[in-house]
């Protein structure tokens, strides 16, 4: 039987399961599926000595914490004290942060256990978490393939059953893109819902903190944990934070869905099309009334996003330099040659050119141009969003146009990889939450994932939704090469 | 839009990032590439359009507030000089910053 969070909880609590253990199979089960490479940084002994704890404060009776024993993989762009924090990055390879997200943190203190560092894309930048300096991770339904990005490591550890939950970032959609690559359910909370304390920064006006999960509800679960106000981030909002579980027992009679006219494009492949389809004829069957929208902006949001993004980036990714903390070029003898070289042999080929083409954009007689056109084509397609809603509550569309790719079947080609977010980036342009949730496999046995994008701080409707389409599909989305091991 | 070499070795000057001469080739294809793509904006009328910096829903009708400015306990030097490459005294220590191999380029 796979164990949920709260069933893990209850049997602690009963005296029937220990802690100890279920953390020692999955430092066992990190290392039969070390080929995955999900982890940069597993943290055995830590999470083996908080298990402990669980134990012993259940042994004395004590109530527990709503995530007691709860196994989770953290994207290694988040820092965590005393614990090597790399971000994907040799400029980073050494680096031991002085102190704790506060999403991490909030965590622990509700009884998850963090059993380690998730690999992922350098700094959050890529599709196919390829371009990480500690090499790719493998998507455990094919491990030719790819499990999407930026936070493969997290939706890999998920779908092997690595650990029950994970934390990743979504900046363009790097939790909700390798959670429909890998069969996992991924959410990207609205702007500000969760503090990004901690967090090394990316795009700054795009990125949030999200679980991935194996189901809606434990997904909710950890949102439930994260979500809410942090003095320690200014962007972290004061909306008051729902019940997002008791949320998910509410029914999706007369709830309007959303089907974007705009998204049947060129490069949707014809199965994934034909099963977002089919999940969304379902959401009608059960009592949903499917609403024709558009999202007329919609093709001008990688172009958009590829300026914003990589002008923060630019900015974000100027204080690796060498001083304060990871690589430093050894050879050089001015200050600013060993920047130059430090940042040169630090990044990788991806980071570099995104630092280049954010440069670029934000630079004298090119800023009005390229980055403030996209900081108003950007106002565009936030008000598409806000027309949208006016006519339906939750909008559907498929999280990635295709299922997994191959291992370097994009990475010669950048902008192929940039298009493979194409439904993705726009919740991340306008802060709306979004969420991708398994609805069926391709004909070669592939994940392929709905994406449900839902108004600013209405995660609890979203959720609803998600966990309503989940129990209807009934389907068990484990990888056959692991099933029942 | 054509980037070239040129433009390539001033951004990755601006950029602080020092570039092999394949890499330069290289980005100079990429980066036109992509710049081609992003031109696509161009199709749009955006005169009358405001730019958004940020995304609090309706574009700031959500109040993000500031921590009371309270004096807290911070990192310490020792913390803070932890991670260095190279330190000296509680100090971030630096190759020198005038002069050397590119002395005369200006900082």
């Amino acid at each position: 039987m796979r164990l949920t969070i709260s069933s893990i909880r209850e049997g602690i609590a009963a005296g029937e399961i220990k802690a100890v253990d279920v953390c020692s199979r999955a430092l066992e089960r990190i290392e039969r599926f070390k080929n995955l490479n999900a982890f940069i940084t597993v943290i055995g002994d830590r999470a083996l000595a908080r298990a402990e704890e669980i134990d012993q404060a259940a042994a004395r009776g004590e109530p527990l914490p709503p995530l007691a024993g709860t196994i989770v993989a953290v994207k290694d762009n988040m820092v965590m004290r005393g614990v090597r924090t790399t971000a994907g990055s040799r400029i980073l390879f050494n680096y031991k942060p002085p102190f704790t997200a506060t999403a991490i943190e909030r965590l622990e203190n509700a009884g998850a256990i963090i059993i380690g560092k998730s690999n992922q894309d350098e700094f959050a930048m890529g599709s196919s978490t390829e371009n990480s300096a500690f090499g790719p991770a493998r998507n455990p339904w094919d491990t030719e393939r790819v499990p999407g990005g930026s936070s493969g490591g997290s939706a890999v550890a998920v779908a092997a059953g690595l650990a029950m939950a994970a934390l990743g970032s979504d900046t363009g959609g790097s939790i909700r893109q390798p959670a429909s690559l890998s069969g996992v359910v991924g959410l990207k909370p609205t702007y500000g819902r969760v503090s990004r304390y901690g967090l090394i920064a990316f795009g700054s006006s795009l990125d949030q903190i999200g679980p991935l999960a194996k189901s809606v509800k434990d997904a909710a679960r950890i949102l439930a944990v994260i979500a809410g106000r942090d003095a320690s981030d200014s962007t972290s909002s004061n909306v008051e934070v729902d019940d997002y579980v008791s949320a998910l027992g509410g029914d999706i009679r007369g709830l309007r869905v959303g089907v974007v006219r705009e998204y049947d494009v060129a490069g949707l492949d014809a199965e994934v099309k034909e099963k977002v389809g089919a999940a969304i004829a379902l959401l009608k069957d059960l009592g949903a009334e499917i609403i024709d929208i558009s999202l007329p902006h919609a093709e001008y949001a990688v172009p958009v996003y590829y300026l914003i993004a990589t002008a923060e980036a630019s900015s974000n990714l100027a204080r690796f330099d060498g001083v304060r903390y990871g690589f430093r070029a050894e050879e050089a003898t001015t200050l600013k040659a060993m920047y130059s070289r430090t940042r040169d042999q630090g990044f990788g080929a991806e980071v570099k050119r995104r630092i280049m083409l954010g440069t670029y954009a934000l630079s004298a007689g090119y800023y009005d141009q390229f980055y403030g056109k996209a900081q108003r084509v950007r106002s565009l397609i936030e008000r598409d969003f806000r027309n949208a809603f006016e006519k339906c509550d939750v909008i559907a569309t498929p999280t990635a146009p295709t299922p997994a790719f191959r291992l370097g079947e994009k990475a010669d080609d950048p902008l192929a990889m940039y298009l493979s977010d194409i439904y993705t980036i726009t919740a991340n342009l306008s802060g709306v939450p979004a969420l991708s949730l398994p609805c069926g496999l391709s004909s070669s046995g592939l994940p392929i994932g709905i994406q449900l994008i839902g108004k600013h701080f209405d995660e609890a409707r979203l959720l609803m939704t998600a966990h309503n389409l989940e129990q209807a599909l009934g389907a068990d989305f484990t990888p056959p090469a692991l099933a029942g091991s | 839009m054509a980037i070239t070499r040129t433009d390539v070795e001033k951004i990755a000057e601006l950029s602080r990032v020092e570039l092999t001469a394949e890499e330069t080739d290289l980005f100079a294809r990429q980066l036109s590439s992509i710049l081609t793509h992003v031109e696509k904006l161009n199709e749009l009328d955006t005169e009358d359009t405001s730019p958004m910096s940020h995304c609090a829903p309706g574009g700031g009708d959500v109040e993000y507030t500031k921590r009371d400015d309270e004096v807290r306990p911070s990192l310490g030097q020792e913390l803070a000089v932890e991670n260095a490459p190279d330190t000296e005294a509680g100090y971030f220590k630096v190759p020198r910053v005038i002069g050397g191999e590119q002395g005369g380029r200006g900082q």
